[in-house]
């Protein structure tokens, strides 16, 4: 049942982000690799192979192993999460590859995403646009009855289709203007098409786009590569919907200037 | 030592009533004036971190992802448990408690367990308004589901991504918290000690993963909530950065540890495939509502292909065993009948070691009577995720699954109000001991997590800073240096070994987890046990001379992180098994061989109705008998009268 392939693995190799960073061949450490093991696998079998020759293993983030927690993510060969659709760098399995064939792997590439350690970036943006606005306000406490706001199932469904992002980042390194739009739209449209979160759908909208921009991401030209890139699947169509938000509410929104007055 | 848990007596459904109207307040002016730090991103974690803020107190919040919304919380699948009785059927606050005790196994402590149950039904309210897109019926109104070891339907859902959803929300109250600066959150960032000064904990000790810098924090009050200590088996479901060493180091610093063999095993998991594997991956237990667990009859059929084998050559253990559950028996059993199954050879899948350790669960039947669209809408990306792994497709071919540890009911020892017994050291979420017994339900999880985080630690941590007021320990007093200058040289230490060394953190870690799932696993017995206790001493002074790291302490060194962690994964196996050991019964997930009817746990109320829990008495040097001594807070029962368990 075991397969065992031998390939050609080049990746790439920088330490921090002011080293220029280059790419090493590590065809060397590559050979009987089992095609039942995930690509991440693969790769800690090329560290140990690294240590035990008394080099520094390879440093790239990853883990829960299951898809779910957003850690992982490298460029296979130019893809972001490399050759399966709708699947992550840990759920990527060798059987996708043949014996002999060539593997680049390289970090996340993006200005907003400065890379940390080899194919280690850091994505602490994506935490700073949620900052401005990914959330509704309800403290510990606060809320009425979970049953006293209806939500019909469409609507809690593709609110959950938008919800279903993991935060990795494979759209921006997908994107040719290193664009996070799909990862803030889907925060956008998660909150925004619920009932319970309206309230803030305006203000969510203009600060999430504006801290977007801050960032240094690049705006959305409709390549949809992210789409084609997302583990997830979250739609393009989020994105849309993010800009008829943005638009409405840079017609409508008026920051409140009321003021609480005293109690007496 | 006498071990205090400062329940609160009286009618059960008032007591976290009377006590929250007993504990102090601090005036809301005066709150900013503390701090209090948050180590750990969770459920628990960002949900405290959150809620603390809100009330007005300064958090520092850490976590060693490279953002919070990583924690493993994130991976949970199934659902979470809300006594909110929606369905109408027969479901109530008393029942969750009841179920829970039950479940447990008569080893938890029932005012802990009632509180829980009190206001899981908070939390499903609180998590709805913070947009968690729960699942819905048609009506609008919230869906539920039945969840193994429970006969009603109380578990609410997001699709198979229930734990992700539930993070997301409190990751957003945290984020919402974060630029209100009312958090300080330090990402990529671990805690490796704790600073106890004159019994009080007043601060933490943590190294920067990025840049290497080991460094103090202080504070008024430090909360753990770091998890469990399933990854001491190196094979598990929890992620790869799962460890205990916030736990350990506060363990080793006068925080007892509590029942650390009850350790839960969960039933369905994807069978391991080889040798280079770094990890499990559970399939959701709901998959148990739908689908039918079962091993070919006759051991000559395990290699044929199962859809050729007609219904009376298959058996459904579970189903024929224990008609009234069925394939809903709760983890531990389900857990044990496919070992037995596998033990008797009829196990399908790779042969590992002479066995087949695998049995179907089988969807054939719910597809046909509910239709692949129904079941795809259940549990697609479940199904999608398991032939992503191991390229089999769930809908022609029966999975293929077996238990693997995936959650730790034992934790560090606290009392009522979370704490530990380190005066203003808490511990929330899978890191402490105290809502589960010897086996959680499934489900509640998620529900502990949140409990304590939203519903628990906000009051009893301010209750604490209000009787205690400020820690005056500051930056230079000498146990702030002391604590830094101890972490620094236990990191030297490691480094000056690895240049040396010859074998990886890895193949030593690979080595204890062996050892560990062998004789303090799904199964446990005496001499098993005395071999593990003999022979991991002797690995860990291996490991201790002979592991071996590259590259330095300063920067980004995952070799090094893992290092530190798995030297106190060592300790901490060790003392798994001594207490598996001492704990001459079964109970729940303790399964000890000696004590059993017919595969299911004997428990011995009259010896063992209590918590054990271990105080570290040894200094800086590995735990040799006597290096810690157990301690004993007796369990009562008023409410839930001790019976065997039986689900027949």
């Amino acid at each position: 049942m075991n397969e065992n392939i031998d390939l050609k693995l080049h990746v790439w190799r920088q330490n921090g982000p002011s080293d220029g960073g280059r790419f090493e061949d590590y065809t060397g450490y590559a050979k009987n690799i089992s095609t039942h093991a995930s690509f991440l696998e693969f790769l800690d079998v090329v560290n140990d192979r690294l240590i035990l020759d008394g080099k520094e293993a390879i440093a790239f983030d990853h883990d829960c192993r299951e898809g779910i927690c957003g850690s992982c993510g490298v460029v296979i060969n130019g893809q972001p999460h490399g050759p399966q659709r709708a699947t992550t760098t840990c759920q990527l399995h060798m059987r996708k590859f043949q014996t002999g064939a060539e593997i680049w792997v390289e970090p996340f590439r993006a200005r907003a995403f400065p890379v940390v350690k080899d194919l280690a970036v850091d994505r602490s943006g994506f935490d700073r646009i949620v900052q401005a606005g990914g959330f509704i306000t309800a403290r510990a406490g606060s809320a009425p009855d979970a049953n006293e706001i209806p939500v019909p199932k469409t609507v809690a469904d593709k609110s959950m289709d938008a919800a279903a992002c993991i935060g990795c980042g494979a759209c921006v390194a997908a994107c040719p203007n290193a664009s996070a739009s799909l990862f803030t739209s889907a925060k956008v449209a998660h909150l925004g098409l619920l009932p319970q979160g309206q309230a803030e759908r305006m203000k969510r909208a203009i600060s999430m786009v504006g801290q977007h921009e801050k960032e240094g991401f690049g705006a959305c030209s409709n390549h949809y590569e992210c789409e084609a890139a997302c583990p997830k699947q979250v739609s393009v169509e989020f994105i849309a919907r993010m800009n008829r938000d943005h638009l409405k509410a840079q017609l409508t929104y008026v920051e409140s200037a009321g003021k609480d007055g005293g109690a007496g | 030592m006498e071990l205090r848990s400062n329940a609160p007596t009286g009618p059960i459904e008032k007591r976290w009533d009377q006590h929250r109207f007993d504990m102090k307040l601090v005036n809301p002016a005066n709150k900013r004036k503390f701090e209090v730090i948050m180590v750990g991103t969770g459920l628990a974690g960002a949900a405290g971190a959150a809620s603390l803020a809100d009330l007005g107190y300064n958090v520092k919040a850490f976590c060693y992802q490279d953002s919070p919304r990583r924690a493993h919380s994130i991976a949970a699948q199934g659902g979470i448990n809300g006594a909110k009785n929606y369905q109408g059927d027969g479901d109530s606050i008393h029942r969750l408690f009841y179920d829970t005790v039950k479940g447990g196994d008569f080893r938890a402590r029932e005012s802990n367990v009632y509180r829980l149950a009190q206001v899981s039904v908070d939390i499903i309210d609180q998590c709805v308004a913070l947009g968690v897109p729960f699942a819905r019926e048609y009506g609008g109104l919230l869906a539920n589901r039945s969840f193994g070891g429970a006969q009603v339907s109380r578990t609410f859902y997001a699709r198979g991504q229930t734990g992700q959803q539930l993070l997301l929300g409190a990751y957003s109250a945290l984020e919402r918290t974060i630029a209100g600066g009312k958090v300080k959150m330090n990402t990529r960032c671990e805690m490796v000690d704790v600073i106890v000064s004159e019994g009080r904990a007043v601060g933490i000790v943590t190294r920067d993963l990025v840049t290497g810098k080991i460094e103090s924090h202080l504070a008024d009050a430090v909360v753990l909530a770091t998890g469990g200590y399933g990854n001491v088996f190196y094979l598990s479901t929890n992620a790869k950065g799962c460890n205990a060493t916030a736990a350990w180091r506060a363990h080793k610093r006068g925080a007892l540890f509590a029942n650390p063999c009850f350790t839960q095993i969960h039933p369905t998991c994807i069978p391991q495939g080889g040798d280079y594997q770094s990890k499990l991956t559970l399939m959701s237990e709901s998959l148990r509502n739908d689908g039918r667990v079962w091993v070919p009859r006759k051991h000559d059929d395990v290699t044929k292909d199962p859809r050729t084998l007609s219904e009376k050559d298959r058996y459904y253990y579970l189903e024929e065993k224990y008609p009234a559950f069925g394939n809903l028996m709760p983890r531990d059993i389900a857990s044990r009948q496919a070992k037995f199954v596998c033990d008797e050879g009829l196990g399908v899948g790779p042969e590992i070691n002479g066995v087949r350790r695998g049995v179907y669960l089988d969807f054939a039947d719910a597809i046909k009577r509910d239709g692949k669209q129904t079941i795809a809408e259940k549990y697609g990306n479940l199904f999608e995720m398991y032939e992503r792994i191991t390229g089999e497709d769930p809908y022609q071919v029966p999975m293929r699954i077996y238990p693997a540890i995936h959650y730790t009911m034992g934790g560090l020892w606290v009392d009522y109000n979370l704490m530990s017994t380190i005066d203003g050291l808490f511990v929330g979420g899978e890191a402490n001991f105290s809502d589960h017994g010897a086996n959680r339900l499934g489900a509640s999880a998620l529900m502990q997590g949140l409990a304590d985080g939203y519903f628990v630690l906000p009051y009893t941590v301010g209750n604490y800073l209000a009787t205690k007021g400020k820690s005056k320990v500051t930056e230079s007093d000498a146990i702030v240096k002391q604590t830094v200058d101890e972490t620094k040289a236990r990191f030297q230490r490691l480094i000056d070994v690895g240049q040396k060394g010859h074998q990886t953190v890895d193949s030593f870690h690979r080595k204890l987890g062996t050892y560990i799932w062998d004789h303090c696993g799904m199964e446990r017995k005496a001499d098993g046990l005395k071999k593990a206790l003999a022979e991991i001493p002797k690995l860990r002074e291996e490991f201790h001379a002979d592991v071996k790291i590259t590259g330095s302490g300063e920067g980004l060194n995952r070799e090094l992180e893992k290092a530190q962690r798995v030297a106190d994964f060592f300790e901490l196996g060790e003392l798994m098994c001594r207490d598996a050991l001492e704990r001459d019964e079964s109970a729940g997930c303790h399964f000890r061989t000696e004590h059993q009817t017919n595969g299911e746990c004997v428990r011995d109320d009259e010896r063992y109705a209590h918590v054990a829990a271990w105080e570290w008495k040894g200094k800086d040097v590995a735990a040799r008998e006597g290096n810690q001594v157990r301690h004993v807070e007796p369990l009562s029962f008023e409410y839930v009268k001790l019976t065997q368990r039986s689900y027949k």
